[in-house]
């Protein structure tokens, strides 16, 4: 699977709450609406501007605090391709896998990539490209990359359990 | 080699010794969900079965938006109640409970050696009571519904030893925001974070539960604690079943080992916008506060309530500040009801609103306006989290919030005399 896409930079710790404000969470359930609410308490010009494929870079703790789905959800339905940070909060991490949203572990793609740049991921070969250099990323734990395969965790159970 | 509490729980679950490091799939001896629980149901019945795999290990408390603000929370409650109906989930509290995490062990669904989830990153909580309990996302929540097992990673083990007596008008809260402050938002990311030492082995349960429940803001899967006489008398009281203290052998492997004393601590504040912002008191005394918001399931138990009724004494709060308290249960409640401590508060001129999560999260009841600055007993401080991105908050503990309260800024509250 390749992604190809602008990068959105943003720093540490960015949370739940500015990602997919807790206000919503109970009540703003369509696609769409939840991808105009994406990263609306950090940056209002995301949701607005975000294209398909789209690569987000964030710091330390990506996705720190509540266990809400939709922080991940609203940036899949935004069009966001992946996220690459130099840590992932637990549970953000667990909810990007089984969403089937990448979640890339990289210190050194943090470190060199702006605002602006463009990447092509190569999820196989574990590799970002951009014109300021190559990156290589270590691949999923091998117990979840079934998971990650099947699209998310919902159609992989399905598949285990021969409703597909 | 040992094995530590983490690495025995999953052992015990996977039929085999696992270590740190490994993955494993294995049945939650409890799983609990709140208002999430209506989008949880619809993934659920879009994995396609048609019953839940064990309804009797789900419990299900309206808490978070209690009684619902509009027409589409009270939609929402309404589905999840159609839903426990449907699917025979009988451990369902409806808005008239508290806060899931209070409710769950008040109610008996927590004891030590238990290995619980939660669809609520403060699952971390029931650590207190020396169970492994985690938070994980709703489509997992629904996994569990369809097929009771779900994945894990067993964590690594942090070890934070805490030793000294408390001095006064300091207390637990000081001390986790203390430990977010030096280890970082992020310092125990995907690992158990164990507590241990004298100042532990006598901490109380409302205590306690204040450490597990912000374990998860220092990003930890799992806090835990040796279940001391205190919390045993509290979970035989309220747990029908047999259960097993497990404890992490002394050969065990920890990655880190952290040493606070609390002899000499100051009150502490997390100030704005992440948890582990942290300074001693003397840094923020003298900003202005518009609002205190006494409540949440980190900070709004009965313990609680006595110790910042001390402080409150017979003064009355600032005219200037709005003072809002949610008892984090029905039970706490009517406890407060009858030692007459919400009247007090009353009288000194709090809001004292019905059990739940209030404007914690920022649905409803006390959102602040622009520009505003809330002291609050809660446990995150994120911008927008209490539903308005342009106010700040502050954490602190109940006594450092009343005192602030009394005063319309932040004090010391070992200066009031
Ligand atoms: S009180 Fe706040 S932190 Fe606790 S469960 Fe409710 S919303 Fe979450």
């Amino acid at each position: 699977m390749k992604i190809k896409g602008r990068v959105w930079k943003y720093g540490d710790s960015i949370n739940t709450d500015v990602i997919f404000p807790g206000k919503y969470t109970y009540t703003v359930t369509d696609k769409s609406e939840m991808a105009k609410h994406a990263l609306e308490d950090l940056d209002p010009d995301f949701a607005e501007k975000v294209k398909k494929g789209d690569v987000i870079v964030g710091g330390r703790n990506f996705g720190c605090g509540s266990s809400r789905e939709q922080a991940v959800a609203c940036l899949v339905y935004a069009g966001v391709g992946a996220i690459i940070a130099r840590s992932f909060s637990r549970i953000y991490f667990r909810n990007c896998i089984n969403f089937g949203l990448p979640a890339i572990v990289s210190p050194e793609v943090v470190d060199t990539l702006e605002k602006g740049d463009i990447v092509e991921i190569d999820l196989e070969r574990g590799v970002v490209k951009s014109a300021r250099g190559i990156f290589e990323f270590p691949p999923l734990p091998e117990a979840v990359i079934g998971i990650f395969e099947a699209g998310g965790l919902i159609p992989y159970t399905r598949k285990r359990l021969g409703l597909e | 080699m040992g094995e530590t509490f983490a690495e025995k729980i999953f052992s015990r679950k996977a039929g085999r010794k696992v270590k740190a490091g490994e993955f494993v799939e294995v049945e939650p001896d409890v799983a609990m969900s709140h208002d999430n629980t209506a989008a949880i149901s619809k993934t659920f019945l879009s994995i396609g079965v048609d019953k839940v795999h064990n309804p009797d290990r789900h419990v299900v408390i309206l808490d978070h938006c209690v009684p619902p603000a509009d027409e589409k929370f009270a939609r929402n409650h309404k589905e999840i109640r159609e839903f426990v109906r449907k699917f025979g989930i009988k451990n369902f509290y409806d808005i008239n409970t508290g806060i899931c995490h209070q409710v769950m062990h008040e109610k008996g669904h927590v004891w030590p050696g238990a290995l619980i989830v939660g669809s609520d990153s403060h699952t971390t909580s029931y650590g207190a009571f020396g169970a492994f309990s985690t938070g994980i996302g709703r489509s997992e929540m629904a996994v569990i519904m369809a097929t009771g097992k779900m994945w894990f990673r067993v964590p690594e083990t942090i070890r934070v030893h805490v030793e000294g007596e408390f001095p006064d008008f300091v207390g637990p809260k000081d001390l986790m925001l203390k430990i977010a402050g030096e280890i970082g938002a992020d310092g125990a990311l995907y690992k158990a974070v164990e507590y241990c030492g004298p100042t532990i082995e006598k901490m109380g349960v409302a205590g306690r539960f204040v450490l597990a429940n912000m374990s998860v803001e220092i990003g930890a899967k799992a806090g835990y604690m040796i279940p001391n006489d205190e919390v045993l008398e509290y979970i035989r009281r309220r747990v029908k079943r047999d259960f097993e203290v497990i404890k992490s052998d002394e050969d065990a492997e920890f990655e880190k080992e952290y040493k606070f004393d609390v002899s000499d601590l100051s009150p502490m504040v997390a100030r704005p916008h992440t948890v582990d912002n942290v300074v001693p008191i003397g840094e923020v005394k003298g900003t202005k506060v518009d609002m205190v918001f006494f409540g949440s399931c980190t900070n709004a138990r009965l313990e609680d309530f006595e110790e910042a009724v001390k402080v409150l004494g017979k003064r009355k709060f600032s005219p200037n500040v709005r003072v809002i308290i949610i008892p984090a249960s029905m039970e706490i409640y009517k406890g407060l009801l009858k030692r007459g401590i919400l009247e007090k508060f009353i009288d000194a001129g709090a809001v004292v609103l019905n059990p739940g999560c209030g404007p914690c999260m920022g649905n409803h009841e006390g959102v602040p306006a622009d520009g505003e600055i809330v002291i609050s007993t809660s446990n995150r401080n994120f911008k927008g989290r209490m539903g308005n991105r342009n106010s700040e908050i502050y954490l602190a503990s109940p006594q450092t919030c009343v005192a602030s309260g009394i005063y319309g800024e932040i004090v010391d509250v070992r200066e009031l005399s």
